[in-house]
């Protein structure tokens, strides 16, 4: 009981007090300094510049900054149904195989904890290369395939395609653990009262997991507004800024033309959508403020 | 009677007979296009360019390993593997052991305003790199720590810090608590709590987060990327990405690069798989 009074819980502030003070250094003071630079003119070396609103006027009357925005929407559709239904259908798939399923889940896993120089590396040169790749391969023997990377209408699907090939391992993985603590009696009863497979898992395995596929929904939704790796690497935005995302935007403002007011303006907005999804996840969080 | 009742079975058994070889036919696809990039890397790893541009899927001739050696020396691994070792070591120590304390002291909620840090170390989880990275990048350039593996790794631990901690949390909270009163009747001071008493039942969480942010500090790209460069900064990741823009004509060259950046990861992921599947889980499967 000693412990509950206020003037013991100020001992206890040196065991959080570095990590705050790191976050602070390396997080919190940055991005205040980065509201602040939004406002201003900025190349990041001279003194800025107040400039007010211009830099968000700029932004909104710029075509690039709607169709990057625009690129994170289709980045965040493509992410939240293509590998969340098939994650899905394989982890239940998973739960069929009482002995294989362990060497499956590494398998899935494998792309996912290499890292992302060498995933895109290895699909732009050994994939989608015209001269050295499969795709290069198969065109020169006849079938009708364009360079996916180098055309404005498929650049940023065969960029996702990359991106969801490394990802959507990590997600059968999440799902197959939470469906393995679905309740056994449960699962039986139904099989008992002769529920098919199809009603065993509508019924019984998605009410069970649905708390995992919500959080798993608001954090594929967070970062596909800050998903930059597999872009900048594999076409850096283009061909013609076709596959421009709003943090490939930013960061070639801030270190290619160093107009870091504009990025850091971008950077605002693009936490701003961050935002909305991050309050659904620290909402969801909240049981470990309470428990 | 029994007819009718055998009549469904029967046909029950050829749909599930069915059911079972489209289900393995699927996780066995799943399975191949999971691994064929990585066949890829290792075949074309071992032929000379002339022979991948005939055919990337053909198999290599000979275990000819002068492309390896091409590959060590055209990406400067020798200092990146210095490097990355350097960078992922101080991430790792930073991390965990800032993150330990400040989880023993959530969880038990005995710092002042608890509630209040824990929202903000939820909040930071999700925040975009780039609402930091630039006014930290030219502080970094002023003060000359661009370019210290030292300095590059605060900041991925940083980065690192909150899911950190709030794994951590979870080992803390099954740790019961009479454990704590009772150190305290007998006189142990906070620090000595955690010392002797949480901290050495937490191993286990500090071991499966320390793998997780191991993998994450060697594989991270836009920190590393923005704050390491010119290539004595280079960690193998980088050096292999500077390497490929040299080399981009030798296909051969590059994925033995490919497998040298790759393998190290795979023998680590293979011998440390249960605390990945762990650390992977424990944050997003709500039991």
């Amino acid at each position: 009981m000693s412990l509950a009074g206020s003037q013991s819980s100020w001992r206890y502030i040196p065991f959080v007090l570095p990590a705050l003070l790191l976050s602070a250094a390396v997080v919190l003071l940055p991005a205040v300094l980065t509201l602040l630079v939004a406002f201003t003119d900025w190349d990041g070396v001279s003194v800025p510049s107040w400039t007010g609103l211009d830099n968000f006027r700029d932004l909104l009357s710029d075509f690039t900054f709607w169709h990057s925005l625009f690129n994170n929407v289709k980045w965040s559709v493509i992410f939240l149904t293509l590998p969340m239904a098939l994650s899905l259908a394989v982890a239940s798939l998973l739960r069929t195989r009482r002995r294989s399923y362990a060497v499956y889940q590494i398998i899935f896993l494998l792309p996912y904890v290499l890292s992302p120089i060498a995933n895109a590396s290895i699909w732009s040169n050994m994939i989608y290369d015209q001269i050295s790749g499969v795709v290069g391969f198969m065109r020169a023997h006849g079938l009708p395939l364009r360079d996916p990377l180098g055309h404005v209408g498929s650049a940023l699907y065969a960029v996702a395609a990359a991106d969801m090939w490394h990802f959507w391992g990590y997600l059968t993985v999440v799902y197959f653990a939470a469906m393995r603590q679905v309740p056994s009696d449960q699962l039986e009863a139904a099989y008992l009262e002769g529920a098919s497979p199809w009603q065993v898992f509508r019924y019984v395995t998605l009410p069970n997991i649905a708390p995992t596929i919500a959080l798993m929904f608001v954090l594929v939704t967070i970062f596909s507004f800050l998903t930059f790796d597999y872009v900048y690497l594999m076409t850096g935005g283009g061909p013609a800024r076709a596959t421009e995302l709003l943090s490939t935007l930013a960061y070639g403002l801030a270190f290619r033309t160093f107009e870091v007011g504009k990025a850091a303006a971008v950077a605002l907005c693009m936490s701003l959508f961050g935002l909305i999804a991050a309050c659904a996840y620290a909402w969801m969080s909240r049981e470990s403020l309470r428990a | 009677m029994c007819l009718r009742l055998d009549e469904p079975r029967e046909s029950s058994r050829v749909t599930n007979h069915f059911a079972r070889i489209a289900g393995h036919a699927t996780l066995l696809m799943a399975a191949a296009v999971s691994l064929g990039p990585l066949l890829l890397v290792v075949l074309n790893a071992f032929k000379p360019h002339a022979a991948i541009v005939q055919d990337p899927l053909s198999l290599p001739t000979a275990l000819a390993l002068n492309n390896f050696r091409a590959a060590w020396s055209g990406g400067g691994f020798s200092v990146g593997l210095i490097n990355s070792v350097l960078l992922t070591g101080t991430t790792v120590l930073v991390t965990v052991g800032l993150a330990a304390p400040a989880a023993f002291s959530l969880a038990r909620r005995r710092t002042a305003y608890w509630k209040l840090i824990s929202i903000y170390f939820l909040c930071s989880v999700t925040v975009p790199i780039q609402l930091f990275l630039f006014p930290l990048y030219f502080v970094y350039a002023r003060l000359g720590l661009v370019g210290n593996v030292f300095a590059t790794a605060c900041i991925i631990a940083a980065i690192n810090l909150p899911l950190s901690i709030l794994l951590l949390r979870t080992y803390v909270v099954a740790i019961p608590i009479e454990l704590d009163h009772s150190a305290l009747m007998d006189g142990a001071s906070p620090w000595q709590i955690f010392r002797y008493v949480i901290a050495p039942l937490m191993r286990p969480g500090m071991v499966t987060v320390a793998v997780i942010v191991a993998l994450n500090a060697w594989n991270e790209f836009l920190i590393t990327s923005t704050f390491q460069q010119g290539s004595s900064g280079f960690t193998m990741t980088l050096g292999y990405r500077a390497m490929t823009s040299v080399m981009a004509a030798d296909r051969g060259i590059m994925m033995a690069g490919a497998c040298i950046i790759v393998v190290p990861i795979v023998v680590f992921f293979l011998l440390l798989q249960r605390l990945f599947l762990e650390g992977m889980t424990a944050g997003a499967v709500k039991g």
